[in-house]
């Protein structure tokens, strides 16, 4: 095979076109990851934008990983490190402030401090997520069969599902069947009472949704959150060294060392179709590289507007496509600090700068927040979910200087009069002075701040609406109907061309199951 | 005035005991110190791996060996070859009975031309005296003299050289120097128990918490973590450092033969230097195992996942392992048949493995044999497919730079 001819081509050297990329190269295929950007990574990149302080750019935590995925790519050999991100503090507006821990004795210890009958409650309501989220684990791992089919694959995966909901105890099901369609309001309500308690543990629910806590849908996001958390010492939930940067470098790093070849300023212009089948793709500087199949770890409307003309798909496939929403919600606030944020609730130094802080103080303020953006303004009291990488990972900044990762919700990618800089810098302005509200240092202990819009993680990052899972996580928009009803399986209507990212099943977070799944389905119709 | 009964404290007992939420207290030959700070032994252990952790190893016995002859006792005494020792160097060794069967193990360091200091897990000065007879030396036990302090982690260079009156960034492997920390005189051996980027630091007793409290200061910037023996314990089954009583019998301690260790057994081949010159204790008997081959050999076992998880997988369950070292007997099969133990197995963060130090019998000892080892699960005992491996399970490349 000459130079520019592969068995495979992956578009998007982001965590899932890696994984992809590598698992296509331990089955003996000649691979090329392809990637637009200098470096890879995608939206998990770690860059030092100012001289000596790292961002972790747009994605700043690791959480569902998969096992199976860091032990085939012997990813712990080629650097991958998972530090811990033990507690996750609220500040409270009357200067106390609001504490969980991994322990459990301390954190029900806490929550009593402030509402007895929460404290107990809160370890009730951690077990029974626990559990479900056990039960609905194994369908992530799982092609999505298409309902609608009668092939004898669709056949099997139907009657797998089906005797897997079938052991599941009924209360289990009812459970299941409540968490995914009720709203996280709801379901909070009916556990607790104490408004921070409520206000932070809907937070989770609405991460990269267009939603807000009383929207329902959003109930099942929250499970995610508990997933991480049965898989017991093999836990992949915590802060990666390097910041997630650090986890595509050694997903590269393990790709390489198999055999796969990585391109770096290597954009797609169009996916090569010769007699009905992807046969390549067209750079942008004019190469052309041919392969036999051709995956694209992109987002959905790149995957299939941009580098596919219309014409070798059906309209109805075009149009779902099109109808696939990818509305970004979020942004992020990076700041270089030359000394540690002194929040008044959290005098010094304390072990709580290692976990995550969270500005939600109740369910009611982050719904306020998403009123705004429901009409195209951002929050002027937006939800922020802060980690200060610096304190988990000394490399990150310069010895006792720190950097503080924002993930700000609600900013719409469709803000009114579109993005400009004048946008940005207000957006950033009212993230800084959220934050000094509680930490009234900050603004003095500003070096440089990288605000990045849903506009600008389109612009880097090359996510269509800057939806930092490629597309949200709504119940219309997952299994076997993501990204379109009868194409969940990783294949397209294009035959050849395969689909693998955050916007198949079963979906975003720093997971890299679509990118495995995809490719063991590519090594499936290898003939 | 403590009571004769009370177990020692050590000299930082006062900044320790103060700094630990956990109160795990544990025994160390005869003093108390902290397992752990934390209620998880995570950030201890990441310390030790990504950072820096400040470790009290003050029970560790000292002796100091001085005079005409204390090379040549130790030389003797050791399986190393002291004669040739340079000042400044620092030895990792074991010590035989004459059936070359282990009787501790631990450090010794040449101080000068005639002072050596030795460091051991259990204590020595009889055996030291009994092997000096006729040699113009003196032996001195300074465990109570001497504090120590383990700093530990790729951020433990950076941390003392901001509190060393000079920077060490020239202090190679196991090699040692004198200097101070806040006008405090201390010796600084780069060694330790983690297999990471680490020193020891060796002080008066007296002088003990300011030198503490400096490299706290110090360490501030670096994230410098108090770090307790049971986070220390994962480190050191990761780097395939063995413990005495854990993963071997002191041969004056067994109570039958097969409770015995050779050093080549262990191991130690690299630390058995049988090209040194004249008599050493055990020389005869190494030699022949040497040229026999080992009946059996101290291996790395690494557990297989998939295979832990379909055990658990049959009840139900996600594997569930403890997340600290085990120090607890495990047997080893091969089809069906035991062929060796794990005596002492842990999960390991930074290579997400379940690991194992193990004793297995010849044939059964090379790299890339497939065994048995046991698990419990939910109550019941079942065995997990493992592989044998060559120790250490990690070694970071800034270890030895």
């Amino acid at each position: 095979m000459s130079a520019n001819h592969y068995d495979a081509i992956i578009i998007g050297a982001g965590h899932n076109g890696l994984i992809a990329g590598a698992y296509l190269a331990r089955a003996g295929k000649k691979v090329v990851i392809l990637e637009r950007r200098p470096i890879v990574g995608g939206a998990a990149v770690t860059e030092e934008i100012f001289p000596g302080y790292r961002f972790t750019e747009f994605s700043y935590v690791v959480s569902l990983l998969r096992p199976e995925i860091i032990r085939d790519l012997e990813l712990p050999r080629h650097g991958l490190k998972i530090l811990p991100l033990p507690s996750t503090v609220t500040p409270m507006d009357n200067g106390d402030y609001l504490a969980s821990w991994s322990d459990h004795d301390q954190t029900r210890r806490e929550i009593y401090r402030h509402a007895p009958r929460d404290a107990e409650a809160a370890d009730e309501y951690s077990r029974v997520m626990a559990r479900a989220a056990k039960a609905i684990k194994p369908v992530l791992s799982l092609v999505p069969p298409d309902p609608s089919s009668m092939s004898v694959r669709d056949m099997l995966g139907l009657l797998k599902l089906g005797k897997y909901a079938k052991s599941l105890s009924e209360k289990e099901l009812y459970r299941i069947a409540k968490l995914v369609t009720q709203s996280s309001a709801d379901l909070l309500n009916e556990w607790f009472e104490f408004d921070p308690l409520k206000g932070t543990k809907s937070a989770s629910g609405i991460i990269g949704t267009f939603l807000g806590p009383h929207s329902p849908g959003t109930a099942y996001v929250l499970l995610h959150h508990y997933m991480g958390e049965i898989d017991g010492a093999f836990r992949a939930w915590g802060f990666a060294k390097n910041g997630t940067g650090g986890v595509t470098a050694a997903i590269a790093a393990s790709a390489r060392a198999i055999g796969a070849e990585i391109r770096t300023n290597a954009a797609v212009k169009q996916v090569i179709v010769k007699g009905g089948r992807a046969a390549g793709v067209a750079l942008e500087n004019g190469d052309e590289l041919h392969a036999k199949v051709v995956m694209s770890a992109a987002d959905p409307k790149r995957s299939f507007l941009q580098f596919v003309e219309s014409k070798h798909f059906p309209d109805e496939f075009t149009q779902q496509i099109k109808n696939f929403r990818v509305r970004g919600s979020s942004g992020k606030v990076n700041i270089a600090l030359s000394e540690l944020p002194q929040f008044t609730c959290l005098p010094g130094e304390s072990p709580l700068h290692r976990g995550a802080i969270s500005i939600s103080p109740s369910i009611d303020y982050i719904e306020r927040a998403y009123d705004e953006a429901k009409y195209g303004q951002f929050s002027k009291q937006p939800y922020i979910d802060m980690i200060i990488p610096s304190m988990i990972d000394r490399d990150m900044a310069p010895p006792g200087h720190h950097v503080m990762s924002c993930f700000v919700q609600y900013a719409p990618y469709d803000i009114d009069g579109g993005w400009d800089d004048a946008k940005r810098d207000a957006f950033g302005e009212t993230v800084i002075s959220t934050i000094e509200r509680y930490a009234p240092n900050i603004r003095r202990a500003i070096v440089g701040k990288q605000v990045i819009t849903p506009k600008d993680i389109e612009r880097i990052a090359g996510i269509t609406g800057g939806n930092i899972f490629h597309g949200e996580l709504l119940l219309h928009q997952l299994f076997f109907l993501r990204p379109a009803p009868q194409w969940a399986d990783f294949r397209t209507p294009l035959p050849g061309y395969y689909f693998g990212a955050s916007g198949a099943h079963p979906g975003g977070g720093v997971m890299g199951a679509a990118g495995k799944l995809a490719a063991h389905e590519v090594l499936k119709d290898w003939r | 005035m403590l009571s004769t009964l009370e177990l020692k404290r050590t000299p930082f007992h006062e900044r320790t005991s103060r700094l630990s939420v956990t109160q795990n207290w544990r025994r160390w030959a005869g003093h108390i110190v902290l397992g752990s700070y934390e209620l998880s032994l995570e950030h201890e252990y990441w310390a030790i791996r990504d950072g820096a952790a400040l470790i009290d190893v003050s029970p560790l016995m000292k002796y100091m060996i001085e005079g005409p002859d204390a090379a040549r006792l130790l030389h003797k005494v050791t399986t190393r070859d002291i004669l040739k020792m340079p000042v400044g160097q620092v030895y990792y060794t074991g010590w035989c009975d004459d059936e070359g069967k282990l009787l501790d193990d631990g450090t010794v360091a040449r101080m000068d031309e005639q002072r050596f200091r030795m460091t051991s897990a259990e204590p020595s000065l009889r055996w030291l005296a009994m092997n000096a007879v006729g040699l113009d030396v003196k032996v001195t036990e300074v465990t109570d003299r001497m504090a120590a302090l383990s700093l530990q982690g790729p951020k433990s260079r950076a941390v003392l050289n901001r509190c060393c009156a000079e920077p060490l960034d020239k202090l190679k492997y196991f090699r040692l120097t004198n200097t101070s920390i806040g006008n405090i005189p201390v010796s600084v051996s780069r060694t330790g128990y983690t297999g990471d980027l680490g020193f020891e630091i060796w002080m008066d007793a007296e002088q003990a918490l300011p030198v503490w409290d400096r490299l706290m200061a110090a360490g501030g910037d670096y994230g410098i973590t108090p770090c307790g023996i049971l986070a220390m314990d994962m480190a050191r089954v990761e780097a395939g450092l063995f413990m005495l009583d854990v993963d071997y019998t002191a041969a004056t301690h067994a109570w039958i033969d097969g409770q015995k260790s050779s050093p080549l057994e262990m191991g130690l081949d690299w630390a058995v230097n049988l090209d040194k010159k004249g008599y050493f204790v055990g020389r005869r008997a190494l030699e022949r195992e040497k040229r026999e081959g080992s009946a059996w050999k101290l291996m790395g076992l690494e557990i297989a996942w998939e295979g832990l998880e379909r055990l658990y997988a049959d009840v139900g369950l996600p594997p569930q392992i403890p997340a600290m070292a085990v120090r607890g007997s495990l047997p080893v099969m091969h089809e069906g048949k035991q062929v060796g133990y794990a005596s002492t197995s842990t999960w390991s963060p930074v290579l997400k493995k379940y690991i194992a130090l193990a004793h297995l019998q010849r044939p059964h000892y090379e790299p890339g044999t497939s065994l048995t080892m046991e698990v419990t699960v939910e109550h019941h005992r079942r065995q997990a497919p493992a592989k044998v491996v060559k120790l250490p399970f990690y070694e970071p490349a800034w270890k030895k730079k």
